[in-house]
């Protein structure tokens, strides 16, 4: 039987503020599973017209999926966020692009017709979950020269791209690191960033029960003078510290995907259209490079040109890896188009949440900018990939 | 000597109160923290001050308040007091727990109506400031809550729930209290008379029946519920909405004429009706709530004060946390069992006979331990009927919903029958449940122990017939035990557990595993006639039925005990264990005590005559039973009557402690708690043989020291 895929709509998102991981952190004694039930029951609440049943699958992303992250966190949370027993779900992981991959598989799963609406998200606690927890990698990736040493250390990986980049300095990634500060706290100024947050509770032995409102790790203040003086951890006399690179954090992220007539059925607002996606690999040692060939594939296969593309939402692992991006595609380091409300080096990158929130934000700026059709979002992934995703405006109003 | 120092309504002239001592008698006490903590609320509502209470244990352990917690609650309000920068003050509990009440671990300490009147002005000089800030207050009751912790929340001006509420509650009465702290006068003024009494009477008198979130909220002791998953944040949210005037809160007008009066009055005859005055807490809950209707706050708590000194100093407050704490904690840990490590498993277990006790007891065994539970009769019908009833019990737990369609299956496929005893070959625990008759049940042993390996229990439910006789004879002896149930089975919570002469360790651990497993209260009794529960009430049956046998009308000696409060008069609870089998037992103990247990003629008549009461199915005094029991010419009165049953209590306990039948006066309370429903306001029965002077009387002393179950002297 011929099937024809049909449209994906991109209909709202959420999150959880991020928090710092550690012991001081937002969440320190709070579960990973009730953030990213939290970010689910939240999106259910902003979307009443959709009943719960009618949701197809959970699909949810963690890098490291064991304790409060493990159980199938997909299905655990769907059956936590007290959804339908009925609902199926499952836990996706591709490290950094944990959400990312949750909405392009499910997405496709729509496409392909097998479910109508679907929830995709991603959650991270750095804390409980430190990088790298109970990893036990083969004796061949080193014996058989299949990576370099430095591959699994993601620090690392963002000074050896400075190697490659050498026009990359540590003060032009300084520089970007302080615009991204500054664009968060222009965004969270002009009310740009709240409507996303879904303010969660959060409890300590020591204080008692509070409410987490805001993200927690900007620091609005940051100067290029107050970076310079940090410590390169990856490499003495280095490029890379805590100020040109995402931190540890804490945080969850769901998104609603449907059919788009399906969505238009029930009721639901479209923000954006899944277009297209790719995901590439490239050598691990520089798994911040991966963006390229990613954003390259998906641009050639839909005869596009950077030129086509109105946002750019490049998630912030490392500002050299952005910086990267940039380069190839001729981008100036300031450019408008890209991560207009900043990035993760502000706001955090709790590795497998953070796909949707490039979406989330994506599709707010779209609502603002009808006169942009086509964004991105984009992200490097460890071990030596890159995936990135192109949405069409449902609020654009030019004409083909 | 450190001194609690009280401030008193926020806004107001702090009023200087010094608590002398309280801290002391509260020496123990696990605090409750008041944290506070600030949250920004959504929708530009401000700045809400969260205070959470938390023991720094977890649910297990549940919060508290004794002078401590107060205090540190009354700093928490201090800090806030002062502040001009929020918008709300709220109030939660630590995660699964809001706050179960006063502590009341330093209550029985308590010497003086001065410290005990401290002790209930703390509470409301605390409290009462939630509900007298510049700003409004929010109760968010995220978890159980009881008493003094339901109270806090009342005092605050809104309240949220969770839906996940696993119980919430006022049982202050059904301990010797009243929810003084603001429950007797805050409730029927939110939620109208009618539904407070139905927390603080109503619910108490069931069995201490609690209330699930959503039934709390119905009855509008909360203005909004939320989902447990995100209740905090939704209750935050939904603050912030009250507090912008989104959210506008209406509550059904409470009915403050006739139908305040008439609840009360109403509910007045209901508890004389049951306790005929034998307990004060339900009595001056009442008058509380009766007056709350026209008094002002500082009436309305300035009464609570005084009627929570009064009680605190009553024996029936002394006698029932003496109770609960037999049953929270004694019943826990029977005096005597033998290591838990002793115990073997059970794995498959056995019941001899299947007659309605047998079916009843393969059911339990079924449901509790889930394990494959054989009958055995000798008669295929009766095994079936047997067996089909276990089932039929089965269906009806399945059409209430307290057991799923496939729980269904599987107790059923767990409960079998078998005409041969062969079946028992692999069970671990054999009980008998047939006719109550030494020979029959000695036979029935014997035929068991040829298919049972060597450890198998073997356990009797006999009311009265000697465990150590029915082992005599057996090749193992030491693994027989008296398992001694009480009807209905799956209701009365306790377990005589009867150790024979020979009856060894591991058998008896493993009846108390097992006895646990089921979720029965355990009791170690020794090998003795009829045991504890069936003694004592045969004891005081036997006296009063006398005094009918001498003329006394049945009507004269019902009311006789009247004024104890027991769960019924003596001529009905014959009515219901059935004549036959009060006649059975009590020749078992004539046997043994001929003196004490004389034998009715009139009874004997009554069984023969095949009435199973003296009361016809209206309730009514059969005339025929009265018939039988005619004839005596030496009535005696009410008072006469009560005399020589009080009498002939204390006179058999004291017997059956000193021959040692059970460990200490604290077993033979349990016992007739659990096993007869006796009431806390007599602490079981001795502690109100003791306050009466009747132990002193009859036996020339009491069975417990002052202060173990009264003030302290």
């Amino acid at each position: 039987m011929p099937r024809n895929a049909r449209d994906v709509v991109f209909v709202d998102g959420v999150r959880t503020p991020f928090g710092k991981a550690g012991p001081k952190g937002l969440y320190a004694e709070t579960r990973a599973d009730d953030l990213v039930v939290r970010a689910i029951r939240e999106l259910l609440r902003r979307n009443p017209s959709l009943p719960p049943e009618r949701v197809d699958e959970v699909a949810i992303a963690a890098t490291t999926q064991t304790g409060d992250q493990g159980l199938t966190i997909g299905r655990s949370a769907a059956v936590l966020a007290g959804l339908p027993k009925s609902v199926p779900g499952y836990a996706i992981d591709r490290m950094c692009a944990g959400a990312m991959t949750a909405v392009t598989t499910s997405g496709a799963g729509i496409s392909f017709g097998s479910y109508d609406v679907v929830i995709a998200g991603g959650v991270e606690h750095m804390g409980r979950h430190p990088m790298g927890e109970g990893v036990d990698p083969n004796p061949r990736f080193l014996a058989d020269r299949l990576v370099d040493p430095s591959a699994l250390v993601m620090g690392s990986t963002a000074e050896n791209l400075h190697d490659r980049f050498p026009g990359i300095t540590k003060e032009r990634a300084d520089a970007y690191a302080v615009r991204s500060q500054q664009k968060v706290a222009a965004a969270y100024a002009a009310g740009k960033i709240q409507p996303d947050l879904a303010p969660t509770a959060i409890r300590s032995a020591e204080k008692g029960w509070g409410l987490a409102t805001e993200d927690e790790p900007p620091r609005p203040g940051t100067t290029l003078e107050s970076l310079a003086a940090l410590k390169t951890p990856f490499r003495v006399h280095g490029n890379v510290t805590a100020g040109n690179a995402a931190g540890l954090n804490d945080g969850a992220t769901a998104c609603l995907l449907a059919a788009e007539d399906v969505a238009r059925k029930i009721g639901l607002t479209p923000r954006m259209r899944l277009v297209d996606f790719a995901f590439a690999g490239v050598e691990p040692e520089v798994m911040g490079v991966g963006p390229v060939p990613a954003t390259e594939r998906l641009l050639a296969r839909n005869a596009l040109t950077m030129d086509d593309i109105g946002l750019i939402e490049i998630n912030e692992a490392f500002a050299v890896q952005v910086l990267a991006f940039l380069e190839h595609f001729k981008i100036d380091d300031d450019d408008a188009r890209v991560n207009p409300w900043g990035g993760a080096i502000a706001l955090g990158h709790p590795l497998a949440s953070s796909g949707v929130r490039l979406m989330n934000q994506l599709s707010r700026l779209f609502e603002e900018r009808t006169d942009v059709r086509y964004g991105l979002t984009t992200m490097c992934v460890g071990m030596g990939m890159g995936g990135t995703v192109l949405w069409e405006n449902a609020n654009w109003e030019g004409t083909e | 000597m450190s001194d609690a120092v009280v401030r008193g309504a926020g806004g107001t002239a702090p009023r200087e109160g010094t608590v002398t001592g309280l801290a002391e008698l509260f020496g123990d006490e696990v605090v409750t923290r008041a944290y506070v903590r600030d949250v920004t609320l959504p929708y530009g509502a401000g700045t809400l001050a969260l205070i959470t209470l938390d023991n720094g244990h977890d649910h297990t352990k549940p919060n508290t308040f004794g002078p401590g917690g107060l205090a540190d609650l009354n700093a928490a309000l201090d800090s806030i007091a002062t502040r001009d920068d929020i918008a709300a003050v709220g109030v939660t509990g630590k995660p699964f727990i809001f706050a179960v009440g006063a502590d009341l671990n330093g209550v029985p300490l308590i010497r003086t109506r001065e410290d005990a009147h401290a002790i209930a002005r703390l509470g409301h000089d605390v409290f009462r400031r939630l509900g007298e800030l510049d700003v409004p207050s929010f109760a968010y009751y995220n978890g159980a809550a009881m008493g003094g912790g339901v109270e806090i929340g009342l005092h605050c001006t809104y309240r949220t729930i969770s839906s996940g509420v696993p119980a919430l509650a006022l049982p202050e009465t059904f301990l010797g209290l009243v929810p003084g702290w603001g429950g007797t006068y805050l409730l029927p003024n939110l939620i109208g008379a009618e539904k407070a009494i139905k927390v603080v009477i109503d619910n108490p008198l069931a069995q201490n029946r609690t209330l699930k979130g959503p039934q709390a909220y119905e009855l509008g002791i909360a203005d909004a519920i939320f989902d447990s998953a995100d209740f905090l944040e939704e209750s935050l949210a939904w603050t912030a909405r009250v507090l912008n005037g989104d959210i506008t809160i209406r509550r059904p007008e409470v009915d403050r004429g006739k139908a305040w009066d008439d609840a009360v009055a109403a509910a007045r005859w209901n508890v004389d009706g049951k306790l005929h005055g034998a307990a004060p807490s339900y009595t001056r809950a009442l008058d509380l709530i009766a007056a709350a209707k026209d008094r002002d706050r500082d009436e309305g708590f300035a009464a609570e004060d005084e009627a929570l000194a009064d009680l605190i100093m009553s024996d029936e407050l002394r006698a029932g946390l003496y109770a609960f704490d037999l049953t929270q904690k004694r019943a826990k840990k029977p005096a005597g069992a033998p290591d838990k490590a002793l115990a073997r498993p059970v794995t498959k277990v056995g019941v001899v006979g299947a007659g309605l006790m047998a079916s009843q007891l393969a059911l339990l065994f079924a449901r509790r331990l889930e394990v494959p539970v054989v009958l055995t009769d000798l008669d295929q019908e009766r095994l079936d009927k047997g067996v089909g009833h276990a089932h039929g019990e089965i269906d009806k737990l399945l059409g209430k919903g307290r057991v799923s369609p496939d729980k269904a299956n599987r107790l059923k496929s767990l409960i079998t029958g078998s005409l041969g005893k062969e079946a028992f070959a692999d069970a671990d625990f054999v009980i008998e449940a047939v006719f109550e008759e030494m020979s029959v049940k000695k036979k029935v042993f014997a035929e068991v122990e040829e298919h049972v390996s060597a450890e198998c229990v073997l356990a009797t439910n006999t009311s009265s017939l000697s465990v150590s006789e029915m082992a005599s004879g057996l090749r193992h002896p030491e693994r027989v035990v008296g398992f001694h149930f009480f009807n209905p089975v799956a209701v009365l919570p306790l377990l005589e557990i009867v150790r024979g002469e020979r009856t060894d360790d591991a058998t008896l651990a493993t009846a108390f595993a097992t006895g646990a497993r089921l979720k029965k209260s355990c009791v170690l009794v020794k090998d003795a006639p009829a045991f504890v529960v069936n003694r004592v009430l045969l004891r005081l049956l036997a006296e009063i039925v006398r005094t009918v046998d001498e003329g006394t009308p049945i009507e004269v000696a019902e009311r006789s005990v009247a004024p104890l409060g027991l769960p019924m008069p003596p001529f009905v609870l014959m009515g219901l264990v059935g004549p036959a089998i009060a006649l059975h037992v009590n020749e078992t103990l004539h046997e043994a005590f001929p003196d004490r247990f004389p034998l009715s003629d009139n009874l004997a008549k009554l069984v023969a005559s095949g009435k199973t009461g003296v009361y016809l199915p209206d309730f009514s005094l059969d005339p025929e039973a009265a018939e039988i029991f005619g004839g005596g010419t030496s009535p005696s009165t009410e008072e006469q009557v009560r005399d020589r049953a009080l009498d002939a209590l204390a006179d058999e306990i004291r017997i059956m402690l000193d021959e040692g039948v059970v460990a200490a006066p604290q077993d033979i309370d349990l016992c007739m708690i659990l096993g007869a429903g006796w009431p806390f306001h007599l602490g079981g029965v001795t502690p109100y043989l003791d306050r009466s002077g009747v132990a002193e009387r009859v036996t020339g002393r009491r069975f417990l020291e002052p202060g173990v179950a009264s003030p302290p002297a």
